[in-house]
């Protein structure tokens, strides 16, 4: 009697087992910042994580999406690779993503080659980074993608001169490096440049040197989500607009949370950039939404919080195909020319490069009811990152 | 040529006030109790803070919420001076340091969850915005007014010290304590009231520069280095030194980004290297 009640037990126990065997918990370690000067942005990534948990987490049942969550504290790549290690080593996460500063990705890049560990990038928009680790993905935007095209319109928008002025790091660099070559590619003159310091209180003194320089349009970048507003503010106080000059520059500059910040001042900017909240498809609509109605009426997701829920995507597609056993190279695998319709339009990883392409827009700031918006006027469809173009892999 | 040697001076300027009125009180203070308040800063971000949110929650007019704002960020420094400064007083230099270093962080933390992370726009009204014309060339509205107004309180602020009673007693407390202490002048009490006009001036000038120097949780930390220049530089205990060292800071500042923008951010601390490296105890110090 005694066995028999043991084997229905053991059988139940079979039963109850089954199917827990099989849906699997899949650790994805996020590295973002949380804390310091730039925890806006991570904060925007982290929101739509937990959207996308919210919303999402029922597509890749049976199994599970654990989500890690790690705060590098800003542009600090010994941070970002301890926390990598610790990710790798202790908490056993089977994918990372997040990483929103380009230095700190470039830190994590000989562990997640070492540990095979697939790397989504939800933002950091170096060229060069996809390049550091075959198992590094990319689905935010390089600068070049932006800032290339950008200096090809501005020629055939009629400008014939203009002053650059970036800010002095990585990103900076490229977008100056990009539109350059794209402008005088065209046949544009540049009527000077200027790198500005990263931690900059005034930007007045190198605006006043725009200005003396007379040229047509300024292209400016700074980094997103925090000095934008004072740029902006600077070049209307300086007249700069009477003057008859132009501000144009990646998207960067005119960022979806910060225009309702800016009054006035920048209704007539022209940019180029991968994301606009107020760009016109089913897509974008209901992910607005569902933001709106998750953060509240005045909440608006950027780009980054674009990237972030993207990155998602990506991530959920690989453990539907994998069934949940994440391997570091099937996963790459499958990255690799996947598609995808994202609030920003079709995206895809390149198979080669490893890093998105998309469509880029060109958008100028008008007035949408009372609010401004970037609308979008032009789009250019399918940009490859122009610098992996222009440097081939030797 | 002229004409953009004229506008960086009148750029530094401006600068140069909102410098001074923020780190006066720093001077004062540590000059009299020799106390290192690093986290001077954050009553010049409150004040930010304040005025924001007065102008965007009670509709108050951006020239009404001045007076305010100092009011405020004075009755806020007295509650942090009783209760928390004050135990520090006799402490040494490095537990002062931690201790106001500490303050800096809670203050991001507590800014950080009461208006978010995002730089905190500030309306000015509209006649102090665009272009003032004066005759010989056209000067920004708002940094003008700022010119005037940092006038107007530098003049108050020197003649209230050198003629009223209070300024006095500031002055002889700086020069010798003990020997104030004992004819009479309560150091203490003295002390706290400095601190809250102190505070209540940085918080006057977080909010008077708000629109230069965004209001973000972070600004104590992000202008500390401007703030201890000006009062290093200056000389601890002077109210004049701050002044010429704002003026410095300002006017080479925003000379070196226009002129030699590659080398921009490092030419004020090669001068103030040089400064005092010549005078240890700053332009006007007592050594």
């Amino acid at each position: 009697m005694k066995s028999m009640i043991r084997l229905a037990a053991a059988a139940a126990l079979a039963f109850v087992l089954a199917p827990a065997a099989s849906a699997e918990t899949v650790k994805v370690g996020v590295i973002t910042t949380m804390s310091g000067p730039f925890a806006s942005l991570g904060q925007q990534m982290d929101q739509a994580i937990k959207l996308y948990m919210k919303l999402h987490a029922k597509d890749v049942e049976p199994h599970k999406i654990e989500i890690v969550l790690r705060d590098d504290t800003g542009p600090a790549p010994d941070v970002a690779k301890r926390l990598a290690q610790e990710l790798i080593t202790r908490d056993r996460v089977h994918m990372l993503s997040g990483v929103v500063f380009t230095p700190n990705a470039h830190a994590i890049a000989p562990l997640a080659t070492e540990a095979k560990m697939p790397l989504v990038i939800m933002n950091a928009g170096t060229s060069v980074t996809t390049t550091l680790s075959p198992y590094f993905a990319r689905v935010s935007f390089t600068l070049w993608q932006s800032s290339y095209p950008m200096g090809q319109w501005a020629q055939q928008a009629g400008i014939k001169s203009v002053f650059t002025a970036v800010t002095d790091y990585g990103p900076g660099h490229d977008a100056e490096a990009a539109f350059i070559k794209g402008f005088t590619e065209a046949g544009g003159k540049i009527a000077g440049s200027v790198r500005m310091p990263v931690a900059n209180p005034d930007f007045v003194p190198f605006i006043q040197r725009a200005k003396d320089a007379n040229p047509e349009a300024v292209f400016t970048f700074v980094p997103a989500g925090r000095q934008a507003t004072a740029f902006m503010k600077t070049f209307a106080e300086r007249g700069m607009r009477e003057a008859g000059i132009r501000l144009i520059g990646p998207g960067d500059i005119t960022t979806d949370e910060e225009l309702p910040s800016m009054g006035d001042v920048p209704l007539g900017v022209v940019t180029v950039h991968h994301y606009s909240a107020a760009h016109d498809s089913p897509t974008n609509k209901a992910f607005q939404a569902a933001w709106k109605q998750e953060y509240g009426a005045n909440a608006v997701p950027g780009f980054m919080a674009v990237g972030a829920w993207d990155g998602m995507h990506a991530i959920s597609h690989v453990i539907k195909q994998l069934n949940g056993k994440i391997d570091g190279d099937k996963a790459m695998a499958l990255l690799k020319g996947w598609k995808h319709e994202s609030p920003r339009g079709p995206i895809m990883i390149d198979p080669d490069t490893r890093d998105i392409v998309q469509n880029e827009y060109i958008r100028r700031v008008e007035k949408l009811g009372n609010a401004n918006a970037n609308i979008e006027i032009g789009v250019i469809p399918a940009v490859k990152d122009p610098w992996k173009v222009f440097n081939p892999p030797k | 040529m002229i004409s953009a040697f004229i506008g960086i001076l009148f750029d530094g300027l401006a600068y140069a006030m909102i410098l001074y009125i923020i780190s006066v009180g720093l001077s004062v203070t540590m000059g009299m109790m020799g106390f290192a308040n690093l986290a001077h800063g954050a009553f010049a971000m409150a004040g930010g803070y304040v005025m924001v949110t007065l102008m965007q929650q009670l509709g108050l007019p951006f020239l009404a919420t001045l007076p305010l704002v100092f009011v405020i960020v004075a009755a806020i420094s007295v509650a942090f001076e009783r209760l928390l400064y004050a135990r520090l007083y006799r402490a040494g230099e490095l537990d002062q340091v931690l201790f106001t270093i500490g303050l800096i962080f809670m203050a991001i933390a507590a800014t950080t969850f009461v208006w978010g992370p995002l730089p905190q726009a500030v309306r000015l009204p509209p006649y102090l915005m665009g272009q003032v014309d004066l005759g010989f060339r056209t000067f920004p509205t708002y940094r003008t007014f700022l010119i005037v107004i940092g006038a107007v309180l530098i003049l108050a602020l020197w003649l209230g010290l050198e003629r009223t009673r209070l300024g006095a007693q500031v002055r002889a407390a700086v020069d010798n304590r003990r020997m104030a202490e004992s004819v009479g002048i309560n150091v203490g009490r003295l002390f706290t009231t400095t601190f809250a006009l102190g505070s209540g001036l940085a918080g006057l000038g977080g909010a008077l520069g708000a629109d230069i120097l965004a209001p973000t949780p972070s600004y104590a930390l992000e202008h500390l280095v401007y703030f201890l220049i000006v009062v290093a530089v200056g000389g601890m205990g002077s109210i004049r030194g701050p002044f010429v060292a704002a003026l410095l800071l300002g006017v080479m500042d925003t000379a070196g980004k226009y002129y030699v923008p590659d080398f921009g951010a490092f030419f004020i601390y090669v001068a103030m290297m040089g400064l005092l490296l010549w005078r240890p105890h700053g332009l006007f110090g007592r050594a």
